[in-house]
């Protein structure tokens, strides 16, 4: 991920982040949409959403499916213990996983001895449970010990409220 | 929930067509209408099965973040949860199965705002929070393949 990007694109970005914060509505030209909220031409428009992809600021444009609603009730943070040599190299073939939706090296701390997090993602019990098995025959001997953390519920989840925070600073 | 919707989320959980015309790119590389992508899409809206349209922002960029765990008794969690909800920088929280049982990501204008943070909910609750950052990213959620199995709310 590059960090170049320039004062005026980051400005654009502030306001392309309020602006999209609860999505853009479903017509056949969001960006037309987007470019008259933002005063710009459809064609600058699209030439800005490219320059900050390519620059990381976007992550990516999607279509994000809320996949609670979708069946997928179970999600299992697995995590690690995983040999520091052979960290990056696994956690990379982790992250790829198809089911895998993200994947962190995180520090060990006292009383916490789990390097590698990987978030799955499953139907039921026993899909997250079956994904869990895989990973663990990806690490195989570099990995000492694990655990897996269901979620029992659900106490809040809100998307980044940045526009806010903005304004109370 | 019909095969089209499926490959439609499928597909474009990663990426939408940066053009004019995104979602008849979508419809042409599906093999259907630009209608068929857009009444599925507005279906899929108003059931709460998508949670939005739009860019998705690296959002480390904009200030710092922190995932963070709390072993709270279980007599206590209903309480502690509320005082960790009611934290402006809390925007994920989740109880999970295990000793540190309460689970919540910290995001804040600076890593300094977020220390603060730490502090006030210990301070708070009387429990020392696990302070768990982000040291590498092997994968940074770019959803992840759903089954055929998956089903549309009605």
């Amino acid at each position: 991920m590059s960090a170049s990007i320039s004062r005026s694109d980051q400005q654009l970005a502030q306001q392309l982040i309020t602006l999209t914060e609860a999505g853009m509505p479903l017509v056949a030209d969001p960006w037309a949409w987007m470019a008259e909220r933002m005063n710009l031409s459809v064609d600058d428009t699209l030439a800005l959403l490219q320059r900050l992809q390519d620059t990381g600021a976007i992550r990516r444009i999607a279509a994000v499916p809320n996949h609670y609603r979708l069946g997928y009730t179970f999600n299992g943070m697995t995590v690690w213990d995983v040999d520091d040599e052979h960290i990056d190299r696994l956690g990379e073939i982790v992250g790829n996983l198809h089911f895998v939706s993200h994947c962190y090296r995180r520090p060990r701390l006292e009383g916490w001895r789990y390097n590698l997090f990987a978030m799955v993602h499953g139907l039921n019990a026993e899909q997250i449970e079956y994904e869990r098995n895989l990973i663990r025959n990806q690490l195989g001997d570099a990995c000492r010990a694990d655990t897996m953390l269901v979620s029992t519920r659900i106490l809040k989840k809100t998307g980044l409220r940045l526009a806010a925070q903005r304004q109370e600073k | 929930m019909d095969d089209l919707c499926l490959r439609m989320l499928d597909r474009f959980q990663h990426d939408l067509p940066i053009c004019a015309a995104p979602y008849q790119a979508m419809a042409d590389e599906l093999g259907c209408t630009e209608d068929d992508i857009l009444q599925r899409l507005t279906l899929l809206n108003q059931r709460k099965a998508l949670s939005r349209v739009g860019p998705v922002f690296e959002h480390s960029r904009a200030g710092a973040s922190t995932l963070v765990a709390l072993a709270v008794p279980e007599a206590r969690i209903e309480e502690v949860a509320a005082q960790i909800n009611a934290f402006d920088e809390v925007n994920h929280n989740y109880l999970r199965e295990h000793n540190w049982n309460l689970w919540f990501v910290l995001t804040g204008p600076s890593r300094e705002h977020l220390d603060q943070t730490l502090e006030k909910i210990e301070q708070l609750t009387g429990l020392t929070p696990l302070d768990l950052p982000m040291l590498t990213a092997y994968q940074i959620d770019l959803g992840f393949a759903l089954g055929k199995n998956s089903q549309v709310p009605t």
